[in-house]
């Protein structure tokens, strides 16, 4: 049967993972890093890239977001309400996962 | 995504994205809409396990992602883990396109510590009488039933894929159904292609314009229902549509095929245009092939464009669509493709539309009330290749 679902909420509290089958990989040829998953291999800049490395299926968005805040000398909460429309787009892509 | 473009002649030509591996043409299966060319390559002619090697080393270092490995069915391979392992440990992103028969639960399970990272495994219905009849192997739809489990317990990730056509196009939403009983992550349901194969089946496979409808709407409410559950990959009917698709994402843009034999193709139905001439990984190096090859060249940037195309605002998104598709409707491979509502030929496509769909219309209606007594459409199968190994 078909379910019925609803996006579940992604908040600071969410953990994710990387799905299987998804990874990063630098791409010397075009001097970049790109994200690869089934039928599509995604350019990431350098912010993305340093989220999808921060991103370990143990610590929350919210503690992800405090630590990039630190290194990229931003605001916390910003860090966070960019972070969750990322998340959110890859987890509609069953890129990445959520634990528990 | 933006990639640095390598200048060759006047054309600027990006690093190929992906490679497509026919391994082999060998296949247990004979589905009449088969994308392997009318001619199949014998057993005797592929490429051996360090050819193919050699060729997936050269593909990495050219800056190819993805590698698919394909047939044919590759599975009929018996080196099949080894060149697994080869391409996984090349770095390449590596997909196996498979109907299932012929995997073993062993060989899923070295498939998955081989380093494989994701399956694409074709139904040709939900129903075994039907897709039996469709693939012609009698069993078969159970098994690819198991070999899904199977991936399911290795873990490695699935997507299922249909071929929709007349006989199935009612079955869309028992695909999608199928495919979360699956554990699937995605479902790829691209409408049939009518070259080869399934251009001599083009009575027995074109979709009608109600299908075709009812089809684009299930996706559309599926793919909102189902976020975060499955991805929905759908390719309409591009004989219903009003613009061509890009094919192969433009021509020598994104990737290639290698044959079984080791020719290397801009698109899998490039050898019906029978004026070019095609490199083979025996004789050139890859990168040669890719940036200087004449097939590859022949159709790259917009020289060769005709009107309506050369000064089509969408030139650039759809590359004036699919060079095979104009050899074979046209009569000429640099024509705009005649799916195109601009292209002078588009009455011939509408033309075959009313031939092929008026005539069984009872027939797909009958399908679709009583799925029970499946009428047998005379199909005329694909050649199995020569004996299997
Ligand atoms: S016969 Fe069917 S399963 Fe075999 S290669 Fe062709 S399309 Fe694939
Ligand atoms: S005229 Fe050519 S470029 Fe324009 S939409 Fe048609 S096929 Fe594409």
């Amino acid at each position: 049967m078909i379910p019925n679902t609803a996006m579940p909420e992604i908040d600071g509290g969410t953990v994710v993972h990387l799905a299987r089958g998804v990874r990063l990989r630098e791409d010397m040829v075009r001097n970049q890093t790109v994200l690869l998953a089934p039928e599509r291999a995604i350019a990431l800049d350098e912010i993305a890239v340093a989220i999808i490395k921060e991103i370990d299926g143990h610590r929350n968005l919210d503690r992800i977001a405090d630590d990039l805040s630190r290194r990229f000398e931003a605001p916390k909460e910003q860090i966070l309400q960019d972070i969750i429309p990322f998340i959110r787009e890859f987890i509609n892509r069953r890129t990445m996962e959520i634990v528990g | 995504m933006t990639l640095p473009a390598k200048e060759t002649g006047q054309v600027a030509t990006p690093p190929p994205i992906a490679m497509l591996a026919e391994l082999t043409h060998r296949c247990p299966l004979a589905c009449p809409y088969c994308s392997n060319p009318l001619e199949l390559a014998r057993a005797n002619e592929e490429l051996s396990t360090s050819e193919w090697i050699e060729t997936f080393r050269q593909a990495a270092a050219l800056g190819v992602l993805h590698l698919h490995l394909s047939g044919g069915e590759p599975a009929s391979r018996r080196d099949l883990i080894d060149l697994t392992k080869a391409a996984v440990s090349l770095g390449l992103y590596t997909n196996l396109i498979t109907s299932g028969i012929g995997l073993t639960e062993a060989r899923v399970d070295k498939l998955s510590a081989a380093g494989l990272d994701h399956v694409q495994l074709s139904i040709q219905g939900t129903r075994a009488p039907s897709a039996d009849h469709v693939s012609g192997c009698d069993g078969g739809h159970a098994r690819k039933l198991s070999v899904a489990g199977w991936l399911r317990d290795a873990g490695i990730p699935l997507t299922l894929n249909a071929v929709c056509h007349r006989r199935n196009m009612g079955e869309i939403e028992d695909i999608i159904s199928l495919a979360i009983e699956l554990g699937a992550r995605r479902v790829e349901i691209a409408t049939v292609q009518f070259h080869g194969w399934a251009m001599l089946n083009q009575k027995a496979l074109m979709p009608t314009m109600d299908q075709v409808a009812k089809a684009t709407s299930i996706v559309e409410t599926m793919r909102a229902r189902l976020e975060g559950v499955l991805v929905i990959d759908y390719v309409p009917a591009d004989y219903y549509a009003t613009y061509p698709k890009a094919c192969m994402g433009g021509w020598g843009r994104a990737g290639f095929n290698v044959t079984p034999s080791g020719r290397v193709l801009p698109c899998h139905a490039a050898e019906t245009i029978k004026h070019l001439a095609f490199d083979n990984v025996r004789a050139r190096p890859l990168g040669e092939i890719w940036y200087n090859g004449g097939a590859f060249n022949a159709f790259r940037g917009d020289g060769w464009m005709p009107e309506p195309c050369r000064s089509c605002e969408r030139k650039d998104i759809d590359f004036g669509g699919c060079r095979c598709q104009a050899m074979a409707l046209a009569g000429d491979a640099s024509a705009t493709d005649p799916v195109c509502r601009k292209s002078p030929h588009r009455k011939a496509v509408d033309r075959r539309i009313i031939d092929d769909t008026e005539v069984n219309d009872t027939e797909v209606r009958d399908i679709e009330v009583s799925d029970i007594e499946t009428p047998r459409p005379p199909f005329r199968y694909r050649g199995n290749g020569t004996l299997r190994s």
